[in-house]
């Protein structure tokens, strides 16, 4: 079989949304932002089936030159405690999450609150992102995301001048997730991030991963990618973006204020009372790997940190 | 039947003991130790460690209350196994997870009290392995056990390790904790009068209950024939 890279393949929520652009035709708006949806991408030749499609072999790397990790490693070892803590017990237990129909809610300080259904956001403009992702527990991996800049979606609810941090929240429905009875935590899973962090071009919101709908264990529908700052800041499964004048205070915060802060900057200078933050193991490697200052990203975003007083790396 | 029993028992320990080891070697060997097996093999091992620690400081109480005499031949055995799992852990996390890099290895424990607290643990119960054999027990006599009695604070290190390990929520670390700390409060001397106390009740009942059982049996074996 001819090798496909993964940028190459269309991906599904691409190919799904041609379906409903055709069903559509008529709204001239969402047509056009369908048609740059497409634009780019080509339709592969080989008549390999969604389902049949191995997207191991994808061959993507980040702009360091690491290789993308696998689809079965992604997808097969995932921190999600909605579900479960072992993160290997994640992709068992959620064979009948629900991600259709599903709607996220953008609110508080914007000129133009809204609610989106899950097709509205895909149709914003997709694009594919290799990121690396460093779980503050000292492992890392690099995954060929797809999505749009979270600044698409904001400019989009026109934020007014007082809006200061945007505060995100997951779904909460213990009957589909099962973690969230466990009364240790304070549900649901909520983050936050500065407003000019969410508006930076780096910061993503994911609906796919090499080229596919974004499995459940990942954070289907749509999840936060920030990939400068330690994965847990990157919260799944959104079902409400709301902004605000206030830090909101996250579910970590909350739980372990001494040890997770608002920031939460990879910084391997900034020590962890368990995990090693000055080395990291990338998933499929037998060695430890230095810890990048930004997870590798300083260039792009030390300039949103002039004031770098160790708190913005707690 | 008590040989038969003394068998059983010994079977059980060793097989016991190292079905945690063949269950990792065959999880190695079918590649399936998840994305990140370095991890998964530290975790398992140091459970492993953990729990065989418990069931060897359990062996004295559950004789002083229930008379499980047979149970204390294996009580050496138990804290050999558990010894060889915390030198493979000990290996792992020095030397597959940081490669024998002392610098590295110098920051995580100056950095990280619960692995500071795990070698502490570690180290404690080295010299209780080593001086396991009746050559050590009859040269360092009286001061044998004394060297021994090392193994609660070591075994209390341990489960302090474990609940600083975790992230967040120490439940299960603390039930470890609890079953330690409950086994060690066995061992104080007025609390095992009453232990032994409360045994010597118990086998004089069953003792009863026997004889009652067996005197009916014989009875109705009798009726019967007639």
């Amino acid at each position: 079989m001819v090798k496909i890279r993964s940028s190459e393949i269309t991906p599904e929520h691409v190919f799904l949304s041609r379906r409903e652009f055709l069903k559509s035709t008529g709204l001239l708006a969402s047509g056009s932002l369908l048609l740059a949806a497409c634009g780019g991408v080509s339709v592969p030749a080989s008549s390999t089936t969604e389902d049949e499609m191995q997207p191991e072999a994808s061959g993507a790397v980040d702009e360091l030159g690491d290789s993308a990790n696998s689809y079965v490693d992604i997808t097969n070892f995932n921190n999600f405690y909605e579900f479960t803590t072992d993160k290997t017990a994640v992709v068992d237990l959620v064979g009948n999450f629900r991600t259709s129909p599903w709607q996220v809610e953008v609110g508080g300080l914007v000129h133009n609150p809204k609610v989106y259904d899950i097709d509205d956001l895909l149709g914003f403009v997709q694009e594919e992102r290799v990121y690396r992702l460093r779980c503050v527990e000292g492992w890392s991996m690099v995954i060929p995301w797809n999505g749009f800049p979270l600044a698409r979606l904001l400019e989009d609810v026109e934020p007014m001048a007082d809006a200061k941090y945007v505060r995100f929240e997951t779904l909460y429905d213990p009957d589909q997730m099962p973690g969230q009875k466990s009364p240790w935590y304070v549900w649901p899973y909520v983050e936050g991030l500065r407003l000019d962090e969410a508006m930076h071009k780096l910061t993503l919101m994911a609906t796919g991963l090499y080229g596919k709908t974004l499995p459940a264990q990942n954070g289907a529908p749509i999840r936060l990618v920030v990939p400068w700052k330690y994965g847990f800041k990157s919260i799944k499964s959104i079902v409400k973006i709301d902004l605000v004048s206030e830090q909101p205070t996250s579910l970590w915060m909350a739980a372990a204020p001494n040890e997770y802060g608002f920031y939460a900057n990879v910084n391997p200078e900034v020590p962890h009372p368990r995990w090693s933050q000055a080395t990291e193991r990338r998933i499929g490697e037998l060695g430890r790997r230095q810890t990048l200052l930004f997870n590798g990203y300083a260039d792009e975003v030390a300039p949103l940190y002039p004031d770098m007083s160790p708190s913005l790396f707690f | 039947m008590t040989r038969l029993r003394r068998k059983g028992i010994q079977f059980a320990t060793h097989v016991g003991a190292l079905t945690p080891m063949g269950l990792l070697l065959f999880d190695w060997y079918q590649n399936d130790l998840t994305a990140n097996p370095i991890q998964a093999v530290t975790l398992r091992t140091g459970k492993t460690a953990l729990v065989l620690l418990t069931i060897t400081l359990a062996i004295t109480p559950l004789n002083t209350l229930f008379g499980f005499k047979q149970l204390i031949s294996m009580r050496k055995w138990l804290g050999l196994y558990t010894a060889c799992y915390v030198a493979v852990h000990f290996f792992i996390f020095i030397g597959l997870d940081y490669g024998f890099d002392f610098g590295l290895l110098k920051d995580a424990l100056l950095e990280k009290r619960f692995a500071l607290v795990g070698l502490a643990a570690g180290l404690l119960l080295l010299p209780l392995a080593i001086t396991s054999t009746r050559g050590w027990q009859r040269r360092l006599g009286k001061n044998w056990k004394r060297l021994h009695r090392f193994i609660y604070l070591g075994a209390f290190l341990a489960t302090v390790h474990y609940t600083w390990l975790v992230k967040s929520d120490i439940r299960v670390p603390l039930i470890y904790m609890a079953i330690v700390v409950l086994l060690l409060i066995l061992r104080i001397p007025q609390v095992r009068t009453l232990a032994s106390r409360f045994q010597q009740i118990v086998s004089k009942r069953m003792a009863h209950f026997r004889v009652r059982r067996d005197g009916q049996r014989r009875t109705s074996v009798l009726e019967s024939s007639d």
